[in-house]
């Protein structure tokens, strides 16, 4: 599979390593080339400097056509940007944004893309390891709205996540009835 | 109204400030504290020293029931996320985004944001429209370049305006041979009527060009007395 990942920091760096170590075909991109050190020497993807919220950044980087793109830069919403461009001028089937505020992670699932949430798979890693209740933080979420981009932006008060018209490059991730938390 | 502005840079400060004057509800986020003080020491308790894109920040800020909510900082994905957070998350019936990167502006339209204002666009058209428009356009040069693909596009005082081609002095070795009106091209008869607002394309040697103008675009001397 053709795997971009946004930002290459710990996360995106193990992430491009193990995929790269399992033969998918890798693209990291990241603003800063310094970053590229966490990468093995070995490391058999493209590794490209570059603004992954900047639409041709990801064109030249070579992303369309990809089957995953992966947004794990340290800013949530430099993460939801690229995602939104993934999913819209890209059309990648499967995008997920690393977004650590709950709220915000939770409002965008609903819009259509799946997000991960630090915040809370630390909680209920930590509330599991002590046989403690999942905090309902959320953690990995599937995206369980259609992205916007529909005329439901009219009418304000039925606008939550569900009644967006299809918009058909949105994604082929099933809509999860409900948010699955890892704890 | 109520409006929340998000950003207290220069626009967001003074952008707080004509609200109040103008009489409306504010509330200011601005997540540097030190930026937040200074704020509110000159126009008051309105400031809210939080990060405005924080979820938690934006309901304790009061967006649920904000009229308008305009996020006006200095980077283009946080006034993205701030207003489909206000628009999708607590229906906020009207946002504003400033767009520094043109570029970024279809995106967020498609995304949901109902205004943009973009300053880089506004100062690009300012500037283009200061360009004068009132010569010719070259479009292509033509076989070993001494042929040259011209637009004209008449504009008010034209001495073309009102004439056909069959009337006008066109020098020899140059064709005016189509007409885009409307944004619609069309071949140019001889007999076919210029109006103003007309692009004229022609072919022509580069000699030809002075006396194209003339006719096509005309002098502003000679436009003036004529």
């Amino acid at each position: 599979m053709k795997i971009v990942i946004v930002g290459c920091g710990r996360v995106g760096a193990s992430a491009a390593e193990t995929w790269d170590a399992a033969g998918h075909e890798i693209i990291v991109l990241d603003i800063s080339t310094s970053a590229f050190e966490r990468l093995p020497s070995g490391f058999g993807g493209v590794a490209i400097r570059g603004d992954g919220t900047d639409e041709d950044v990801l064109r030249r980087a070579g992303a369309e056509g990809a089957d995953i793109f992966l947004a794990v830069t340290e800013g949530d919403n430099r993460n939801v940007m690229s995602a939104q461009l993934a999913v819209e001028a890209l059309a990648v089937p499967k995008v997920i944004a690393k977004i650590n505020d709950p709220l915000r992670a939770a409002a965008y699932a609903e819009l259509g893309i799946a997000t991960l949430c630090r915040t809370g798979l630390m909680v209920d890693a930590v509330n599991d390891h002590l046989g403690l209740p999942a905090s309902g933080l959320s953690g990995m979420l599937a995206p369980t709205g259609t992205h916007p981009g529909g005329s439901h932006h009219r009418t304000p008060g039925a606008a939550k996540a569900g009644t967006a018209a299809p918009v058909p490059t949105t994604s082929d991730v099933e809509a999860a009835p409900s948010a699955a938390v890892e704890a | 109204m109520f409006v929340l502005v998000v950003g207290g840079g220069k626009v967001g400060y003074y952008l707080a400030k004509e609200l109040i004057d103008s009489g409306h509800e504010v509330a200011l986020m601005e997540k540097d504290p030190g930026r937040a003080r200074q704020i509110a020491d000159e126009i008051g308790s309105i400031v809210i020293a939080h990060d405005g894109c924080e979820g938690k920040y934006l309901g304790e800020a009061g967006c649920n029931r904000a009229d308008v909510v305009a996020a006006v900082t200095g980077d283009d994905e946080d006034n993205l996320v701030i207003c489909q957070m206000a628009k999708h998350h607590f229906d906020v019936p009207r946002t504003i985004a400033r767009v520094n990167n043109p570029k970024n502006e279809a995106l967020f339209r498609h995304l949901g944001v109902d205004e943009l204002i973009s300053p880089t666009r506004m100062i690009l058209g300012s500037i283009e429209q200061d360009i004068p428009v009132h010569e010719l356009l070259h479009l292509a040069a033509l076989g070993e370049g001494e042929l040259e693909l011209i637009e004209a596009h008449l504009q008010a005082g034209s001495p073309a305006i009102g004439r056909a081609p069959r009337d006008l002095d066109i020098p020899d070795g140059c064709s005016l041979f189509a007409v885009i009106r409307g944004g619609v091209a069309s071949p140019l008869r001889p007999e076919s009527v210029l109006r103003e607002g007309d692009k004229v394309i022609a072919i022509g040697k580069q000699e030809c060009q002075a006396m194209l103008h003339g006719q096509l675009i005309g002098d502003p001397e000679t436009a003036t007395a004529g």
